[in-house]
This record gives C-alpha cells, sequence and structure tokens, in this order.
C-alpha cells in the first residue's frame, strides 16, 4: 500500500452543474481521502444525487474539474437509490453482483474465473449467498440494498458511494448496514448521501452540508448557523436529529480508529 | 407440407419468417426492458415516409424505408442523448409525419402503386428474392451485434447510470440498440408489415416473459415463440388464403392467451393459511 500522503483520493474543485439554466451544485470543491467517511447532507433537491454523479463521472460538470488519484477513478463503486434502475428487468441476484466487473476493458469479453470467484466471495460476505438464484424483483428492501452493495464491492473499489442507503429499510437492516460500512471503511472510502444522518453518527469523519453551495468540515465542527444557512428553515431540521448526531457531544468517538 | 415448399416463394416466406423470429427474440427483450416498444412503433411507421419517398424517386421502396427508419432512429438517440423527456413528444410526431409524408409522395405518384398494401400489412408470401438477399444481411448484422455486445446492452437496460460510472460507452450503446431496433424493424415489415411490427416485437416476449424469468432464456423462448408464430401463421395464411401479417399476429395472441391460461390452470391460487 502506498502511502498518499497529502494527495486525497478523489479531489473536486470548484465544480458547478445543472439542469436547464438553474445550477443544482454551483462552485463546490471537495476533497476525499483514503479511508475517509463523508457524510453528504442537505435537503431534498439541495443536489446531493447531483454531487455523487459528478464524482462518478455519470454526468460532466459544466465547470470546475474533478481529479482521481492514481487509478481510482475506474475504481468507484456506487450503490443506487432503488428508483434509478430498473428494477424489474429479470436478472439473479449473482449476475446483478457480476455485472459489478463489467467496465470499457472487459464488456466485450466473456466473465473471467476470477469474475466469478470474486462474485461468490463477496455475496458470500455479505450473507447473499444462498438467495444468489433468486431474481431481484422478487427480494426484500434491505436485501436488493446489500445486493446493490455486493455489486459494487466486487469491483474492488477504491471509494464507496451510497445514494439515500437507509431509506428503505427497517431498524436491523439499518444496524447492519452500518456494521457493514464500518467494516468496510478499513478498506476503501466511503461517501454517503442522507437527509437524515442520525444512523451515521458512530461513524462519519466528515460531513458535507450541500444545498446548491457546499459546507464542508471536520467532525464535530458544524454549528447550527451552518445549518440554517444550509436549509433555510433552522428548527424543524434540528429537531430531526441534528442535535445528538452532530452538534458538539460526541468528540471522545472521534479517538476510534 | 413438403410440396408446397418446393415453390420459391414459398420457400422465400420460410426464410424472411425464420429471420424475423430470430431477429425479434434477440432485440425485442432489450426493447421491452428499455421501454421502447413506442419508439419502435415511431420508427416503423416513419417507414411509410420512406416507401413513399422511393415510389416517387421510382427506387426500391425497401430502400426508402430502410434510409428513414435508420435516420429516425439516430435522431431519436441524438435527442434522448440530450434530453430525456423531450423524446417521447417526439417520437409521437415522428410517428404522424412519417405517415404524412409516405402519404404525400405517394399521392403525387403517377398511377398505381401495387405493392403499398403488402407494406402496411405485411405479406410474406410475396417478398421478392432480392428483398430476401438484402434480409439476410440484415439479419447476420443484428444477430452478430447483439451477440457481441450483449453484455454492454444488458448493462445499459439494466442500470444505465451504473454502467457510465463502470466508464461504459453508454452513449453508443445505446445508439447502437437504436440502430439495431431501426434494422430490425425494415426487416419485420416485409413479413408482418408496418401496422403490425410492433406485435411481433412485443408478443414473443410476452410469451417468453410468461415462461421463463431469464433474460437469456427469454431471448432464446422469444425467438422460438416467434418462429412457432410465424410458421403457423404463415401456413394459415396459405391454406385459407387469409392477410399473412393478421395471422401471423393473432395466431401469437392466441398462443399468449393460451400459456396464460394453462398457467393459471397449473399453478392454482395458493391456498388460503391453515
Amino acid at each position: 500500500m502506498r502511502e498518499h500522503g497529502m494527495e486525497p483520493l478523489i479531489a473536486v474543485e470548484r465544480v458547478t452543474y445543472g439542469y436547464e439554466n438553474r445550477p443544482v451544485v454551483e462552485d463546490v470543491s471537495l476533497a476525499i481521502g483514503s479511508g475517509d467517511f463523508v457524510l453528504v447532507i442537505g435537503p431534498n433537491g439541495g443536489g446531493k444525487t447531483t454531487l455523487l454523479k459528478l464524482i462518478l463521472g455519470i454526468i460532466a460538470p459544466w465547470s470546475g474539474t474533478i481529479r482521481y488519484h492514481g487509478d481510482s477513478g475506474g475504481r468507484l463503486g456506487y450503490v443506487p437509490q432503488f428508483a434509478r434502475f430498473n428494477r424489474n428487468f429479470p436478472i439473479s441476484v449473482f449476475d446483478m453482483a457480476l455485472s459489478g466487473r463489467l467496465d470499457n476493458r472487459n464488456y466485450l469479453r466473456r466473465y473471467t474465473a476470477e469474475d466469478m470467484e470474486k462474485t461468490r466471495a463477496v455475496l458470500a460476505d455479505l450473507d447473499l449467498y444462498e438467495k444468489r438464484r433468486e431474481l431481484i424483483s422478487d427480494l426484500s428492501g434491505g436485501q436488493l440494498q446489500r445486493v446493490l452493495i455486493a455489486r459494487a464491492l466486487v469491483s474492488d473499489p477504491a471509494a464507496l458511494f451510497l445514494d439515500e442507503p437507509t431509506t428503505a429499510m427497517d431498524a436491523a437492516s439499518r444496524t447492519n448496514l452500518l456494521d457493514l460500512l464500518a467494516g468496510l471503511q478499513e478498506k476503501m472510502s466511503i461517501v454517503a448521501v442522507t437527509h437524515d444522518p442520525t444512523p451515521y453518527a458512530r461513524s462519519y469523519r466528515h460531513i458535507a452540508c450541500l444545498n446548491t453551495r457546499l459546507y464542508y468540515h471536520e467532525r464535530g465542527e458544524l454549528d447550527s448557523y451552518t445549518l440554517e444557512k444550509v436549509y433555510g428553515c433552522p428548527v424543524e431540521i434540528l429537531g430531526h436529529g441534528i442535535p445528538h448526531t452532530i452538534l458538539a457531544g460526541h468528540e471522545e468517538q472521534e479517538k476510534r480508529p | 407440407m413438403s410440396g408446397i415448399l418446393s415453390y420459391e416463394f414459398m420457400q422465400n416466406a420460410v426464410l424472411v419468417g425464420i429471420m424475423a423470429s430470430v431477429i425479434c427474440g434477440l432485440i425485442g427483450p432489450f426493447i421491452v426492458a428499455r421501454r421502447m416498444v413506442f419508439i419502435s412503433g415511431g420508427l416503423s411507421h416513419a417507414a411509410f415516409g420512406g416507401l413513399g419517398l422511393a415510389y416517387w424517386l421510382g427506387v426500391r421502396p425497401l430502400l426508402g424505408a430502410t434510409a428513414f427508419v435508420l435516420a429516425s432512429a439516430v435522431l431519436i438517440a441524438r435527442l434522448e442523448e440530450k434530453k430525456m423527456s423531450l423524446s417521447d413528444l417526439f417520437i409521437g410526431i415522428l410517428w404522424a409525419v412519417g405517415v404524412a409524408i409516405g402519404i404525400l409522395f405517394i399521392h403525387l405518384t403517377p398511377g398505381y402503386t401495387p405493392d403499398l398494401m403488402a407494406f402496411l400489412f405485411g405479406n410474406i408470401l410475396t417478398v421478392p428474392s432480392a428483398d430476401v438477399a438484402v434480409t439476410l444481411l440484415l439479419f447476420l448484422a443484428t444477430a452478430a451485434a447483439v451477440l457481441v455486445f450483449y453484455k454492454g446492452f444488458v448493462a445499459v437496460a439494466l442500470d444505465e447510470e451504473y454502467a457510465r460510472a463502470r466508464r461504459l460507452p453508454v452513449a453508443s450503446l445505446k445508439m447502437g440498440l437504436m440502430v439495431l431496433t431501426a434494422l430490425s424493424i425494415v426487416t419485420l415489415i416485409q413479413a408482418v408489415g408496418i401496422l403490425l411490427v410492433i406485435a411481433l416485437l412485443t408478443i414473443p416476449v410476452a410469451v417468453a416473459s410468461e415462461l421463463s424469468l431469464n433474460f437469456r432464456r427469454i431471448i432464446l423462448l422469444s425467438i422460438g415463440c416467434g418462429i412457432v408464430i410465424c410458421l403457423s401463421g404463415l401456413s394459415l395464411s396459405y391454406y385459407f388464403e387469409l392477410p399473412s401479417g393478421a395471422a401471423i399476429i393473432l395466431v401469437g395472441g392466441a398462443l399468449l392467451g393460451a400459456v396464460k391460461g394453462a398457467k393459471r390452470l397449473r399453478v392454482p391460487p395458493a391456498a388460503p393459511a391453515p
């Protein structure tokens, strides 16, 4: 493992993008380090999903640049919201996870034994191996979420991006997911987008508040003034789990390795 | 049956029927998964404009149809790449404008246009040998492309954004799928006609989806189902002097009904929990 020094894994520099003529993400800069856990919070329509799509290269920015350290640009895992893909496509859990191995170099070739082996290993890790022949359309929300994570992990990503991963989950699956992410954090950077940061309280290292513009913080720095600027309606949001999660009182947890 | 196969027109019909079925089976499941059924309808009706123009210019109708369908497909793919929401509106317009251009040029063409009805409603029994050769080329190109780009097409049909994140050439793959759809439609028009192309792209997939839930198997079953439908429709058409396009589609509809019915009989409704 090479020491990256000060070089971040992914550096987003002054990126702007929008729909029609209205910017959704404006002049956003963000550095994602190796092994980082970045939480991106903000109101609906604040540009959270758009920022993920920009970093993942799904859309190209109007202006600004996104630099990837080494080969990390081709090694990004993405766990989209269910609504963003064809959930009724007739494909099995195994084939869905396996499709995560595809990239622009191998999509014309047959899958290799290594592709199969890696997929089996990841499915086993995520307790999905027994379900490998089931159709993705038959899975529960929590199971489908894990299949999407498996698809992202089979490519050995340098960073994992999750879009509102806890939305469709009950409390038990949510706890499982957060345990899983805590384990993955040793191997890769994690960026999670959410409108409800409560479940991540123990895990995140940096928090970014995005409402077209982005306010970036070390853990523990976020104050109610910034939240007010981001959300525009502080009272309601502050009553929604934020104080417990972000405001002072959790300093001791920063010492976690 | 062996007797009728000694006629050249019958050999051509069987050959076109089989090629049309394989193409439907290969491309239909992608069209259904990507919700391109309406696009296919628009493309096949755009062919009518090309036919009209070809009659007016005095060139081979199949060439005119191919040119119009291909140009429309490229246009739709480019519009879609730029802006998703426009294309639905645009396809509706393309559909009607294609037909209008056809009507206009046919009106301007002096004399009788003998095989116009065959193009509208399909007559697989009158496909000329030269068109069979063109169909064979289209068929080989389509089959080869689907086999080579299979994984890429599946990735785009399943989750386009993920394919982009993995740096797959999504725009080219979508354009490729659109062009293949266009080429398939040209082939199918000869078998069942402009008005009925949509049925041949959807009915075999619907039957296959009743029988399997695996995409690859759906493709194979669609091909088989298409061949059964085309050849039975063709026989009915020959023996009872029925219009071939209508015979093929109605056999398909009946087969879909039969498969759904048989499934319902075989799988009784879940018993109430004890």
